[in-house]
C-alpha cells in the first residue's frame, strides 16, 4: 500500500496511540521510517514490533510512521496504524478511492 | 548544710535522694526554650511569635539536627516549604528531614536537598518532582521509608531523634492548644503530629486561626508546645481536601469492590458488631458503599471503623451503623466536621494506631482491612511505592501495619492498568510481605494465599470464584506481554523499613 497523504489515527489519552503516516519521497532512505515515543519505556520495544507487524499486513514499505504511545495495548496499536496507514493512501480530493479494497473490515469495502 | 535564697537551712545530702540543690527563687531554673524535659519554662508570658524566621531562631535548631512535620494538610500543605525556606536563610544545613509523609508539592525542597540543607529524609511517602529527583540519586544518603505505625514506634524508641517539630494546626489559642477540626484550613485528625510533639524536644505549632484560651479539648495540649507561630496560611483547603470524597463511579473500580465485599462476607466477617478499615484509592473506598448497602439490609452495626477516615464513614456513624470512628486522619471536610461535632468520633495518635512495638494498637482489634496496591505478586508481596518503571511515587502508609494486625486482609486492584500489568512476579519493590496478605481480589478474579486456606475453603463454600493466583498472572501476561526490566543503577536510593524496624526492601537508582 502506498501511502499518498499525511494522516493521524489515535489520540493521547491513556491506554491509546497517535499515529502519525507521512509519504516519503522518493529516494529517501530508509523507506520505511518508524519512529516509536512510549510513555511506558518498558514497552517501548514492543509496541515498534506491533506497529511493524501492522505495517506489513497492509504492506506499507514506505512511509514514516509516527507512534506516540500512552500505554496502549498491542491490538490498539495494531487498529491505529492500520486507521492511520488506510487514511493515508486515500488519494487527494477527487481523485479516485483506490485504497478502499485493501481495507481489511468489510464495512469499508 | 546550704542555705535556700529565703534564708533556710538544708542538709547538703539525704540517704537515696543523694545530693541536694537549695531553692533559688521560683523561677531561678527556668531555661528557656527547648529545655529537655519542658518543667521549668512555665514562666514565659507568652508563647506567639513573630513569624516563622523568629520560630526557627529560637527553636534551638543547629545545623546537622533533625525537624519534623505531619502530612495532614496533604496536597494543600504549605508549612514544609515555608519552614524550609526559613531555615535555609538561617544558614541552618545538614538537617534530617524527618516528616510524616511528603506530597507532590513538596518539590521546592529539591533545591534545599541540592544546596545540603536537607541531607537526609525519613518519610512514609514521596511523590512527583521530589521523588523522581531521588530515584535519580539526589541524595548521596538512602532515604528511609517507614509505615506510620513503624514511624510511631521509632520516634517512641528514639531511633528517630525530632529536635524540632514544626506542626501547623487549622487552629491553636496563644498558649498552644492546637486542634485540627476547626479554622479556615480544618484537616481533622492530627494524629500523626500528636506523636510528634509527644516526643520531639521542641513543639513550634504554625497556625492561621488563633483561638481564645483555652482551646479544648485539644489535638495537641499546651504542655508539649514550646512555641505558637502566626501564619497566613497553613495550607490550601483545595489541597487538604473540600467537602466529601467522592465514591468512584469507574465500573471496573465498583465491580472490584463487589466482588471484595462477596469474599470478605464469605469468611463471615461481616456479622453484628465487627470492625473494619478501608485504605484509599477506588475500589478500597467504594467497598464501604456496598458495604453499608449490606449493613442495612440485615440490620447490623459495626463497632468502630478505624483509620484515615472519608465522608461515607462519618455518615455512617450519623446513621447508627458505625459505633466508633477511630480517626488517625481525615480524608475529607467532612470527616473534618464529623470530628468536631460526634463525640464517638475520636482522633487517635499514630502510636494507639498501629505502633507495633506499643501493647495498644487499634490495627491488631481489625476484623478486615481493604487495601490498594501499585503491584502484588505470585507470594501475595505488596508495592505500593515504586512504580512500575522503579520510580518512587507512592507511600507505605498504613499498608504493612493494617495488613499485619487486621485478621483478615484483601488487597484490591484491576489485574492489568493501561499496558501495566498490576499482578506480577516480583514486585518492584516490596512494602508490605505476602505472609500479611490473605486475599486479593481484581476484577478478573479473586485469588487466595496458600497459607490461608481456611480462607480459601470458606470462599469456596460460599460460591464465590476462587482463581489461582498463577492462572490470574497468565491472564495479565496474555493481555500486556512481559515488560523489558527495569534498568537500576548500583546506588541505593531508599531503604523501606519494615514497621517493626526491619529493612524489608531496597530502592535502587533508575538511569
Amino acid at each position: 500500500m502506498d501511502i499518498l497523504k499525511p494522516a493521524v489515527a489515535g489520540t493521547l489519552e491513556s491506554c491509546d496511540a497517535a499515529v502519525t503516516v507521512e509519504p516519503r519521497p522518493a529516494g529517501s532512505l530508509p523507506l520505511l521510517e518508524l519512529v516509536v515515543e512510549s510513555s511506558e519505556g518498558r514497552f517501548a520495544a514492543k509496541v515498534g514490533v506491533a506497529a511493524r507487524a501492522a505495517l506489513a499486513e497492509l504492506g506499507v514499505t514506505r512511509a514514516k510512521v509516527t507512534v506516540r504511545d500512552r500505554s496502549a495495548l498491542d491490538c490498539t496499536i495494531r487498529a491505529r496504524v492500520l486507521a492511520a496507514c488506510l487514511r493515508g493512501a486515500e488519494p487527494a480530493c477527487g481523485a479516485e478511492p483506490v485504497a478502499k479494497a485493501a481495507a481489511p473490515w468489510e464495512a469499508l469495502k | 548544710m546550704s542555705r535556700t535564697s529565703i534564708g533556710r537551712d538544708i542538709p547538703d545530702s539525704a540517704g537515696d535522694l543523694g545530693k541536694l540543690s537549695p531553692f533559688a527563687g521560683a523561677w531561678a531554673r527556668a531555661e528557656g526554650v527547648s529545655a529537655p524535659r519542658k518543667l521549668l519554662s512555665a514562666g514565659r508570658p507568652t508563647k506567639v511569635l513573630s513569624g516563622i524566621d523568629e520560630a526557627v531562631r529560637r527553636s534551638g535548631l543547629e545545623s546537622g539536627m533533625t525537624v519534623s512535620f505531619h502530612h495532614h494538610f496533604r496536597e494543600g500543605d504549605f508549612v514544609v516549604n515555608l519552614v524550609l525556606d526559613a531555615i535555609a536563610r538561617a544558614g541552618i544545613r545538614d538537617l534530617t528531614l524527618a516528616p510524616s509523609s511528603l506530597t507532590s508539592v513538596h518539590a521546592p525542597l529539591v533545591a534545599h536537598c541540592r544546596s545540603g540543607v536537607i541531607r537526609r529524609i525519613c518519610t512514609s511517602g514521596l511523590r512527583g518532582k521530589l521523588a523522581d529527583e531521588i530515584s535519580r540519586g539526589l541524595l548521596e544518603e538512602a532515604v528511609l521509608i517507614h509505615s506510620h505505625g513503624g514511624r510511631a514506634r521509632a520516634l517512641r524508641e528514639g531511633s528517630i531523634s525530632v529536635d524540632v517539630a514544626f506542626l501547623g494546626a487549622p487552629a491553636c489559642d496563644a498558649y498552644g492548644n492546637a486542634c485540627g477540626s476547626s479554622g479556615k484550613s480544618a484537616c481533622g485528625s492530627l494524629g500523626y503530629a500528636r506523636v510528634d510533639a509527644r516526643y520531639a524536644k521542641s513543639v513550634i505549632v504554625l497556625t492561621d486561626c488563633i483561638a481564645d484560651y483555652p482551646a479544648l479539648p485539644a489535638s495537641i495540649g499546651q504542655e508539649l508546645v514550646d512555641w505558637v507561630v502566626p501564619m497566613d496560611a497553613v495550607g490550601d483547603p483545595k489541597g487538604i481536601g473540600i467537602g466529601a470524597t467522592r465514591i468512584s463511579r469507574d465500573p471496573r473500580e465498583l465491580l472490584i469492590a463487589r466482588k471484595a465485599l462477596a469474599a470478605i462476607d464469605a469468611t463471615g466477617a461481616i456479622r453484628d458488631g465487627f470492625s473494619f478499615q478501608t485504605g484509599t484509592g477506588g475500589a478500597s473506598l467504594a467497598v464501604i458503599r456496598y458495604l453499608r448497602e449490606l449493613m442495612l439490609a440485615r440490620g447490623i452495626k459495626a463497632t468502630f471503623c478505624l483509620g484515615g477516615i472519608t465522608s461515607q464513614v462519618a455518615r455512617m456513624l450519623e446513621e447508627g451503623l458505625v459505633g466508633t470512628i477511630l480517626d488517625v486522619q481525615s480524608f475529607d471536610a467532612d470527616a473534618a466536621r464529623s470530628m468536631a461535632v460526634n463525640p464517638r468520633h475520636i482522633e487517635i495518635d499514630a502510636v494507639t494506631y498501629a505502633d507495633p512495638g506499643c501493647p495498644g494498637a487499634a490495627v491488631n482489634m481489625l476484623d478486615f482491612v481493604v487495601l490498594s496496591a501499585l503491584e502484588v505478586d505470585m507470594d501475595f508481596n505488596v508495592n505500593v511505592i515504586t512504580g512500575s518503571d522503579g520510580v518512587i511515587r507512592g507511600a507505605s502508609g498504613g499498608h504493612s501495619d493494617t495488613a499485619a494486625g487486621a485478621a483478615l486482609s484483601v488487597v484490591v486492584a484491576p489485574l492489568v492498568r493501561a499496558r501495566t500489568a498490576t499482578l506480577v512476579d516480583r514486585v518492584e519493590t516490596i512494602v508490605t510481605p505476602g505472609e500479611s496478605v490473605d486475599i486479593l481480589v481484581t476484577d478478573r478474579g479473586t485469588a487466595v494465599n496458600p497459607r490461608r486456606p481456611d480462607v480459601s475453603a470458606a470462599l469456596k463454600a460460599a460460591g464465590v470464584e476462587v482463581r489461582d493466583i498463577g492462572e490470574l498472572r497468565e491472564l495479565a501476561r496474555s493481555i500486556t506481554g512481559d515488560a523489558d526490566p527495569v534498568e537500576y543503577g548500583k546506588r541505593v536510593v531508599a531503604l523501606v523499613e519494615y514497621r517493626d524496624g526491619t529493612i524489608i526492601d531496597a530502592i535502587r537508582e533508575v538511569k
